[in-house]
């Protein structure tokens, strides 16, 4: 398959860029942090969001959404990159989305996914038991109990935990910590008894949260998927977290990179450009040139999640060791060529960093990925 | 022209039937991959035999135009075709700066004369060419190029110096930047001309590189002839026709890190040498080095595909060919450190039986010119730098 857009896939992008840039730029995030506001994004803009489709983007149309795909989710994720727009877009219409339409049963799909779509459930996914990333440390067991079960543990970094309705956290049923086998996932109600929900403030301002789960009691209806084999499941879904991810970060590059360069050529020093100088043009093409490799391994990773690709893993964690190093080295630049200006908190540019490096953690950060798709190839 | 699948099938039969088997083996030395030319000897009847049973279909130039000898496929037959080889690990019949430089930049800025007499010998392997572009005194600054070519009436006089000549020793024909007009302005009075290096005033010297090897030569011309037919487009417009060979000259050196699909990995090297444990490489930082390469390689080979499928869809940005080659070759040098990492001492072996006789050490001392021929990293910077990015237009 050719590494280009179709026309359709080409068009969503241009209508993300726009929307996003005129409804949601830097500024936004800016005000929502400055005015500390309670729920950290806009549920006015969400709703726009999802009257234009994207909550339903990567939703069959049999329940009501787009059925638009990876390749079509990434390109609004990449333009999102640009604006640092927060929503529940990640949490919501991927994450949550996927690990309904992976693992769901009829019932679950029918009842959560139309109203998904509408814009009117926000969703959220729950997978690591500590600071650093690994699905297979789940952090919250669950014991049976009645017809149900019991979880009780913690989960850290939750991206929207905090106003998510449902969230769908995985927990031990069997086995120990490392094993994967006995991960069972769970669909819990946010307002559940025993569901303790401490929003997070990261240096991103965008929303994360830990949540604590105290004996809180869900029936056998609540489990998604096969009880015990939640692990390849959650796989797929950091697979598809991983490579939208990616695709933001790719966005974020772009724009840190488009910024810096128009900097360049505004401002003088002994009465030059700065932009004249090789020493300044060589670091600014080197990063083109890299930007250029992670374009091409998010096209590739979010192609082959639409083709359904039996390498799918090794591209998503390719694709996220990729672009990672790429974004920090986009960023750590932004800031060094804008001089003085770029540590000023005026300046836009430090926020891409903040962003930059959250993102890059979330769901397993570069040394993560790396190893990863070592281990996949053999060695 | 038949349809894919017809084509695929007829293709790998053909193959199957057509291809020596010495022809299907990694290709390791120099005279292993066919170059062809008058001074060619081929290393077996094989390898004479896979060159003349592929020219005569033209596919050792497969998207050439069929009128001269070409395989006349176009872009998705081609793919099949090379798709179909690669299965077989069968090596390119030919490979040469005829196929991959002058024979592009005469189909497209040749005279009819030109074609006619160039083109079937270079698709043949009948003539091995060889490129005279940098001067002692003007290599990355090209441009300013001293080779004097004066108009006698009935042909042309050449006077001058080249260095970095690929292979002049072993060529028969040289296509030659030259400056035609000595007033004009450096990119204004260059003309590119093309001349057999067979006649007296042709002197030819190589040059031994940190390798062991001799790739390049220096040539001296003195009062070397040049037919009038043999300047290539207009005359001090040769400019434009040397970007155009320097672009395919980036693409080629930024793709030779590549090499073929059947040599071993590094991975697969670096557990012969340094072993699993529990699964995993045991020497952790190699273990990452070599995972860091290959996800470069990998997004390298992703974006040489995407750059491709961009430009045949009229998207993308030009001077693509200098991020390609910026990219691929400074891979391809990482390639050669770490393959010395992992092979440890033994890969440094010079002379003996014992270790390959010194091919390991020698082609990763070849690598560190590949940022240099062809335009420098450093040069590709600076047109990214311009071209792509715009730094540093004066308002």
């Amino acid at each position: 398959m050719a590494l280009v857009l179709n026309e359709e896939q080409g068009m969503l992008k241009e209508s993300a860029k726009g929307f996003l840039q005129e409804n949601a730029p830097v500024g936004a995030l800016r005000t929502l942090r400055d005015e500390r506001d309670e729920e950290g994004f806009s549920r006015d803009l969400w709703r726009q969001m999802a009257a234009m489709g994207w909550a339903g983007i990567l939703i069959d149309e049999a329940h009501g959404g787009l059925a638009f795909g990876h390749v079509g989710m990434g390109q609004v994720m990449e333009e999102n990159g640009r604006t640092l727009t927060a929503s529940p877009l990640l949490s919501t219409a991927i994450l949550g989305v996927s690990a309904i339409s992976i693992a769901g049963s009829a019932d679950q799909k029918s009842e959560l996914l139309p109203v998904i779509a509408e814009g009117k459930l926000l969703m959220t996914l729950a997978v690591d038991g500590g600071s650093r990333h690994n699905p297979l440390n789940v952090g919250v067991t669950a014991t049976a109990s009645g017809s149900g079960f019991s979880l009780s543990g913690e989960k850290q970094f939750v991206i929207d935990g905090h106003v998510a309705d449902k969230i769908i956290v995985s927990a031990r049923t069997s086995g120990s910590e490392g094993d994967s086998d006995g991960i069972t996932l769970f669909v819990v109600d946010a307002d559940a008894q025993g569901v303790e929900i401490d929003r997070i403030i990261m240096a991103d301002s965008i929303n994360s949260s830990m949540v604590r789960f105290v004996d809180v009691a869900v029936g056998a209806d609540s489990v998604l998927g096969e009880p015990g084999k939640g692990a390849a499941v959650l796989q797929q879904v950091l697979d598809i977290g991983n490579a939208h991810l990616s695709a933001e970060l790719v966005g974020l590059s772009l724009e840190v990179l488009e910024r810096t360069v128009a900097y360049m050529n505004e401002r003088k020093q002994y009465g030059v450009l700065i932009g004249s100088y090789q020493g300044l043009q060589h670091r600014a093409a080197h990063l083109f040139s890299e930007i250029e490799l992670a374009k091409s391994v998010v096209i590739k990773v979010l192609q082959a999640l639409d083709e359904g690709d039996d390498d799918v893993s090794m591209l998503a964690s390719l694709a996220k060791a990729k672009v990672s190093e790429v974004a920090t080295l986009a960023t750590n630049e932004g800031v060094q060529l804008h001089g003085g200006i770029g540590m000023t908190d005026e300046l836009e540019i430090g926020f891409f960093m903040k962003r930059a490096r959250v993102a890059e953690q979330l769901l397993g950060d570069q040394r993560f990925h790396i190893s990863r798709f070592a281990a996949l190839n053999g060695y | 022209m038949a349809d894919l699948e017809t084509f695929r099938t007829e293709t790998r039969a053909w193959l199957e039937a057509n291809c020596p088997q010495s022809q299907r083996t990694p290709s390791e030395e120099f005279e292993d991959i066919c170059w062809g030319g008058t001074k060619w000897r081929f290393v077996n009847e094989e390898q004479r035999t896979w060159l003349e049973v592929m020219a005569e279909r033209g596919w050792t130039a497969p998207d050439w135009p069929a009128e001269y000898g070409g395989g006349g496929l176009d872009r998705e037959h081609t793919k099949v075709l090379r798709q179909e080889m690669a299965r077989i690990g069968a090596r390119q019949p030919l490979f040469s700066m005829g196929l991959s430089m002058i024979g592009p930049a005469l189909l497209k800025y040749g005279t009819e004369a030109q074609k006619q007499q160039h083109i079937p010998n270079i698709i043949a392997g009948k003539i091995w060419w060889c490129q005279g572009y940098s001067e002692p005194n003007f290599g990355s600054d090209l441009a300013g190029l001293q080779t004097r070519c004066e108009d006698k009436g009935d042909h042309y006089l050449v006077n001058g110096q080249k260095v970095w000549t690929s292979y002049a020793n072993m060529a028969d024909w040289m296509f030659c930047l030259v400056r035609t007009d000595p007033d004009a302005v450096k990119h204004a009075g260059i003309s590119l001309v093309l001349f057999d290096v067979n006649q007296p005033g042709v002197t030819i010297k190589p040059i031994r590189l940190i390798s062991g090897k001799s790739p390049f030569c220096e040539t001296f011309l003195d009062d070397v002839i040049v037919e009038k037919g043999q300047l290539v487009g207009e005359i001090n417009k040769g400019w434009e026709l040397a970007s155009y060979l320097l672009t395919h000259e980036r693409e080629m050196i930024g793709s030779m890190g590549q090499g073929n699909t059947h040599e071993k990995s590094l991975p697969e090297h670096a557990i012969e040498q340094v072993g699993l444990s529990n699964g995993i490489l045991a020497d952790s930082k190699l273990r990452t080095d070599i995972a860091c390469w290959e996800i470069d390689n990998m997004a390298y080979q992703f974006t040489a595909e995407r750059i491709g499928d961009e430009a045949k869809s009229g998207q993308g940005v030009g001077a693509a060919s200098s991020m390609l080659k910026y990219a691929g070759t400074e891979l391809n040098k990482r390639r050669h450190e770490l393959n010395l990492g992992i092979q440890g001492t033994q890969a440094l072996v010079w002379e003996g039986e014992a270790y390959k006789d010194g091919l390991v050490a020698s082609q990763w001392l070849r690598t560190k010119g590949n940022s240099i021929e062809g335009g420098t990293s450093e040069i590709q910077l600076n047109i990214i730098s311009k071209r792509i990015l715009g730094l540093g237009a004066s308002k």
